[in-house]
């Protein structure tokens, strides 16, 4: 059984633009379509994805500095709402929310009746998501939609969420987007496309419903020269990726290689901490946790975010599969770049760095995939 | 038999069915079928599997367990799963009598591969509980005798009590499946063999191989010398198929706790042919 996934189509209106100080209008209109908009915001000092009800909760003037094991905000000398790149969050935490009651069961007259506990989240509008995350969103769907069977929690809130991307116009040292074709560019899988510009934004239609939203925006046409600085603007980013991943053969090179030296070696430095799973927005592992009331008659089953690196994530009569950190990290390392395609005939990884910002030891994959190729069988 | 999981399971993979103990056949110290029915009698009905696929079985307030259908309507016409105590959900269940509520959703999983297997030589080699997710293919090959060539059942276990549904040996004999059993150790009394599963294997008549199909479970690392051994009777890496277990949660393919390499062992396997598995069941910890 399968779901159909939102329909978007290739831009094919002309771009407009859409001046700063109009863009409260965009939030207000959203909000008013009954929309909950997500986007950016300053919290304990990261950008991290909440409600963003005027154009203050954004992140005005604020960037990020990244590289391995290292996050920080820093001022930026202008204003620019979207002056960053990403942060912790990533949209999954709204489609496939960290804890979540998937089902209840009630004992009534000593019989079990179970339930599904609807979800009744309204529908989101995500602002600010970037070519890495409009393909991490396509990813999930392939987990969560397009598969044999179908997550309703995701599959409901994903066919109602608005997508409202925002170009990159700069890179961290730990994007590599450009190595997983994912990026910089929003070329797809949007309402709306926005690439940001000192005082406007311009703006592309990705479907319909985006359509929809520009006809009823102060917007004006966009002019040749403001569609060059755009151009410009979105080159930056593409000119300050430095980091590569070399996917040539990778799945073959990883399930290939799986008694490799270097599992060993990353296993001395590897906490198994999860935080790169966290972070990851297309991991999708999880468990279900029975919480029950006092009297035990009403029981909750809470679905949590799980990581493959925590220890009884493998757990099975009495022992642990996966009882080292070598064989955790090898898990997880081979299924987001190898057997990934066999299962979704994409790959798990969308470049967009967060596993390595957040590496509290500040491991890198692309330098492991590095050095398992350099041994590689 | 077109199998499908029950519709209202499809729209949410999570939701579970109320079923109730019907009655309790006690089998070896710690292990017992559990004859189950719907409470609702459509779904009671309606129900269908194939040989050798699982259902989560859930125990509300401790949680769920993969179990295979031992044996599909019996003769009170329940569902039949047949548990080891092992954890905090079988300990909860064998805490329960007749009558006694639980949650059940399924089947999931592959099956074993009878049709595509008609005409062959079916070898049946078991360990321990591994018997149980056998039984619905032993009671497929007796009630469809004509459509196979020979049919045996090689069976181990650790002690002669533990060996599962020893009642039923003579009938199954009587119908033409040779069956023969061993164990690691004797008890007073066991006049049978003595010795490993792939012993039985080694020392079975003249297979044709070319005509042959295995069908394995139990213990890997019983699996893994059960292989070696066809292979040293001449069957080919194809004609092996093995049900595997990992740690299963959704039996959906959505939590990801199962992965064995490519596969979720949930809903790729439990049984796979054991060419397809094989690069990743050697690798250790995987």
């Amino acid at each position: 059984m399968t779901a159909a996934a939102p329909q978007y189509s290739a831009p094919n209106s002309a771009p407009v633009v859409l001046a700063k100080q109009d863009f409260q209008g965009l939030l207000d209109l959203l909000w008013s379509q009954a929309y909950r908009v997500i986007g950016p915001t300053v919290s304990q000092g990261a950008i991290v994805y909440d409600e963003v009800r005027i154009v203050d909760d954004l992140p005005t003037g604020w960037t990020d500095e990244q590289s391995a094991g290292q996050y920080r905000l820093k001022r930026r000398d202008d204003n620019a709402l979207f002056g960053y790149v990403v942060g912790p969050h990533s949209w999954k935490r709204y489609l496939f929310p960290p804890q979540a009651t998937v089902a209840t069961a009630d004992r009534i007259d000593e019989v079990w009746q179970m339930r599904d506990t609807p979800d009744d989240e309204p529908a989101f509008a995500f602002l600010g998501v970037r070519a890495c995350e409009l393909a991490a969103l396509a990813v999930q769907d392939r987990t969560f939609m397009h598969d044999q069977y179908v997550d309703p929690i995701y599959r409901r809130r994903r066919e109602r969420a608005l997508i409202i991307a925002v170009n990159c116009t700069q890179a961290a040292s730990t994007c590599f987007c450009t190595s997983m074709n994912t990026g910089p560019r929003c070329t797809r899988g949007f309402d709306l496309a926005l690439t940001e510009l000192p005082d406007r934004f311009t703006v592309e239609a990705g479907s319909p419903r985006g359509a929809d939203i520009v006809a009823q925006l102060a917007t004006a046409a966009a002019e040749p020269k403001e569609l060059e600085q755009a151009e410009a603007a979105r080159r930056q980013a593409v000119d300050q990726i430095t980091k590569r991943l070399d996917t040539t053969d990778i799945r073959a090179l990883l399930l290939g290689n799986l008694e490799h030296p270097r599992w060993s070696e990353v296993a001395t430095r590897c906490l198994s901490c999860t935080n790169c799973t966290m972070v990851c927005p297309t991991c999708f592992c999880s468990s279900v946790k029975e919480v029950s009331d006092l009297d035990g008659n009403h029981v909750e089953r809470q679905r949590q975010w799980d990581s493959c690196f925590n220890w009884d994530f493998s757990y099975l009569n009495g022992a642990v599969v996966r009882n080292q950190i070598r064989s955790r990290y090898r898990q997880w390392l081979t299924h987001k770049l190898a057997s990934w395609i066999d299962q979704f005939d994409v790959s798990g990884c969308v470049g967009c760095g967060r596993c390595i910002t957040w590496c509290p030891v500040g491991i890198d994959l692309t330098e492991e995939v590095a050095a398992i190729r350099e041994g590689a069988k | 038999m077109s199998v499908r999981p029950l519709c209202a399971i499809a729209e949410n993979p999570w939701l579970t069915q109320t079923v109730e103990i019907d009655s309790i056949t006690p089998e070896v110290p710690g292990v017992a079928t559990y004859h189950l029915r719907f409470r609702d009698a459509t779904q009671h009905a309606e129900y269908r599997y194939q040989a050798g696929q699982f259902n989560m079985l859930y125990l509300p307030g401790v949680g769920e367990i993969p179990i295979s259908l031992s044996a599909g309507l019996d003769r009170q016409g329940t569902w039949d799963h047949t548990i080891r105590v092992a954890g905090n959900a079988t300990r909860k269940l064998a805490g329960l009598g007749r009558g006694g509520s639980l949650g059940l959703r399924g089947p999931y999983g592959s099956s074993w591969p009878l049709d595509a297997c008609a005409g062959a030589d079916i070898l049946l080699v078991a360990g321990g509980i591994g018997l149980a997710p056998l039984r619905p293919a032993v009671y497929h090959l007796l009630a469809a005798r004509k459509r196979f060539g020979r049919r045996t059942l090689l069976y181990g276990g650790r002690t002669p009590g533990t060996l599962l549904y020893g009642r039923e040996y003579d009938a199954w004999s009587g119908d033409g499946l040779d069956v023969q059993t061993t164990v690691d150790r004797s008890e007073p009394g066991w006049l049978g063999n003595v010795g490993v599963v792939p012993l039985l294997l080694d020392r079975l008549r003249p297979l044709s191989p070319g005509n042959s199909v295995l069908f394995l479970c139990g213990p890997e690392v019983m699996m893994r010398y059960t292989v070696r051994s066809a292979l040293g009777r001449g069957l080919r890496k194809d004609q092996i198929w093995v049900s595997l277990e990992r740690n299963m949660q959704c039996a959906v393919g959505l939590c990801g706790h199962c992965q064995l390499g490519p596969a979720f062992v949930c809903k790729d396997g439990p049984i796979f042919r054991y060419d397809r598995i094989e690069p990743f069941l050697d690798v250790e910890a995987l």
